[in-house]
């Protein structure tokens, strides 16, 4: 049933934290490997090693430049894969009730047998979150890995999310955002986790944590170059001063 | 949105099937006899039909089309396809009865003509409903769409009853109803140059959340190549010659017609001469519906550099 469920008993979704994002991409590939052997039909690629190659990833990182008034441009990567919204409009515009959210863990899904492969819930998506298979010409997205985080045949430390477990710089983390004393509810509290186009009013589950706050070089700090500072003593001041005087260059 | 030939068909060819069924049902005067009962009702469920096939062609997987009847509670896609069928199922009926009895049954007409126009509007919703195109989010969008279906309905049903009433009441009617659907199409453009991603308050610093950092730009895609999103919701080139193409719109989708409705008003000539006009609008709506997917911005462009990227 594609009507959405009125609470979730839990609220299961990821931090990205942009601070520590390095943007190496392994997310994305790991993500690739285990979903395209686990959950569904596999994650297809068309003309993988010619000239235009494409096919259906359900994390991307985008790489973004940001731009202080006051400070010089910085990189921020960015990765990005469904926000799990507790107000999903992807799951209400389904008109099969392929695609739905579950009631326990408030993951969203496709049951991709069910799928019809119209695309309206990718147009319905601000985030880009969905992606249609060239191949099996049914919805794709993230799961969660729904079939890592309660699979009793790995080990424990493997029962998150692919994208997780291989982040190498540990930007990534997985829990229940419902419990205020769960590990992401209180990173979102210390950092100020955010959401993405709250204007849109899907409530995403997902949050995003900000970079944290760059040193500037003109706030006097030992940053300073020796070259601006006013005056300088000791034997480089001589220096400066004596050739000063030979005249300017 | 990138303008798929499939949907344009579909909307624009269901349309003017739908407002011609919503025209026979309201009892506009059409020739008797068991030719015309059965060649009438077979045009209009014709185009009905034509476009809905045509729309499961953009389905990745149309063997399973009928499960899109199950979810009429939250989905306008799935309310679209219910009402379409109910549409075609009393049409058929009505137009049995037609043919052996040769009585058009009003009491069975008012219900299909609601029918129809119902599905029309649900068609409409299925774009109206996406928060994510501001252009489409407005009710102008079934506005449009019921006003064009029951132009094309009127026009065609019109030219159809060509000998009943010359210079009649039918060109008349149609007149207006071109130039009202026009009107309301004036109105959707006027609101869409104000409703761009940035005037309803989606950039690309909302959509990065970075905001308040400082300005946001894209500085590498994901990927090198094409993907699904891309060239689904990122389409740019068809904004090219937008301007160009409603002026070759509103000539052949109001102009033309225009001239046909008021020449056959205002000489009291046959109606049947509507068909050019008919001719001419749908031309004309193909063009405007082509325009309503090309100039479309989708709030995923934000993370592929913004709508003009």
């Amino acid at each position: 049933m594609t009507s959405l469920p009125e609470t979730t008993e839990r609220a299961l979704g990821l931090i990205i934290d942009l601070d520590t994002c390095v943007g190496c991409h392994a997310c994305v590939v790991n993500c690739k490997e285990w979903n395209t052997g686990g959950y569904g039909a596999p994650l297809a690629d068309v003309d993988p090693y010619g000239a235009e190659p494409e096919g259906a990833w359900l994390n991307r990182i985008h790489t973004f430049e940001v731009s202080p008034a006051d400070a010089p441009a910085s990189i921020v990567h960015f990765p990005k894969s469904c926000l799990h919204c507790a107000d999903a409009p992807c799951v209400t515009v389904c008109p099969t009730g392929a695609s739905y959210k579950r009631s326990e863990d408030g993951i969203v899904l496709v049951d991709e047998s069910m799928c019809i492969g119209c695309g309206l819930c990718a147009w319905s998506c601000p985030y880009g979150a969905r992606e249609m298979d060239p191949v099996e010409n049914v919805m794709k997205k993230c799961t969660l890995c729904v079939d890592r985080i309660y699979n009793d045949n790995i080990p424990e430390e493997d029962r998150v999310p692919a994208c997780v477990r291989t982040c190498p710089s540990g930007a990534r983390h997985f829990g229940d955002f419902s419990d205020p004393q769960s590990n992401v509810s209180q990173l979102v509290a210390e950092r100020g986790g955010f959401d993405l186009m709250p204007e849109m009013g899907t409530a995403p589950v997902n949050k995003y944590l900000p970079p944290r706050p760059k040193t500037k070089p003109d706030c006097g700090s030992s940053t300073t170059p020796v070259s601006v500072q006013a005056e300088v003593g000791g034997f480089l001041g001589w220096l400066d001063r004596a050739l000063e005087k030979l005249g300017q260059d | 949105m990138h303008p798929a030939i499939s949907v344009i068909f579909f909307t624009v060819t269901s349309g003017a099937g739908f407002g011609l069924i919503a025209m026979i049902g309201a009892g506009m005067p059409l020739p008797g006899g068991l030719l015309s009962a059965f060649l009438i009702p077979a045009l209009a469920g014709g185009m009905a039909i034509a476009g809905l096939v045509a729309s499961t062609f953009h389905l990745g997987r149309p063997e399973r089309a009928w499960r899109a009847f199950s979810q009429w509670r939250s989905s306008w896609l799935s309310r679209e396809g219910i009402l379409a069928v109910t549409t075609l199922v009393l049409f058929g009926i009505y137009s049995l009865i037609w043919m052996v009895t040769g009585e058009r049954l009003f009491w069975l007409g008012l219900p299909l003509a609601i029918c129809a126009l119902l599905t029309v509007y649900a068609t409409a919703m299925i774009y109206a409903q996406l928060k994510t195109v501001p252009h489409w989010h407005t009710g102008l969008t079934p506005l449009s769409y019921l006003a064009f279906s029951l132009a094309c309905g009127l026009v065609l049903a019109g030219s159809l009853g060509g000998h009943l009433h010359p210079g009649s009441l039918a060109a008349g009617l149609s007149f207006f109803a071109i130039l009202i659907a026009w009107l309301v199409k004036y109105l959707w453009w006027k609101r869409a140059h104000g409703s761009s991603l940035a005037a309803s308050g989606s950039t690309m610093e909302t959509a990065t959340g970075l905001g308040a950092i400082g300005k946001v730009r894209l500085l590498e895609r994901p990927h090198t190549g094409e993907n699904y999103l891309t060239r689904e919701m990122v389409h740019v080139i068809g904004r090219k010659h937008a301007s160009k193409l409603r002026s070759i719109a509103v000539l052949l989708g109001a102009g033309l017609p225009l001239l046909f409705v008021f020449g056959v008003w205002m000489l009291s000539a046959s109606t049947v001469w509507l068909v050019f006009a008919f001719v001419s609008l749908m031309a004309g709506l193909f063009v405007e519906r082509w325009l309503f997917f090309a100039e479309a911005e989708h709030a995923v462009s934000l993370y592929y550099g913004g709508p003009e990227a």
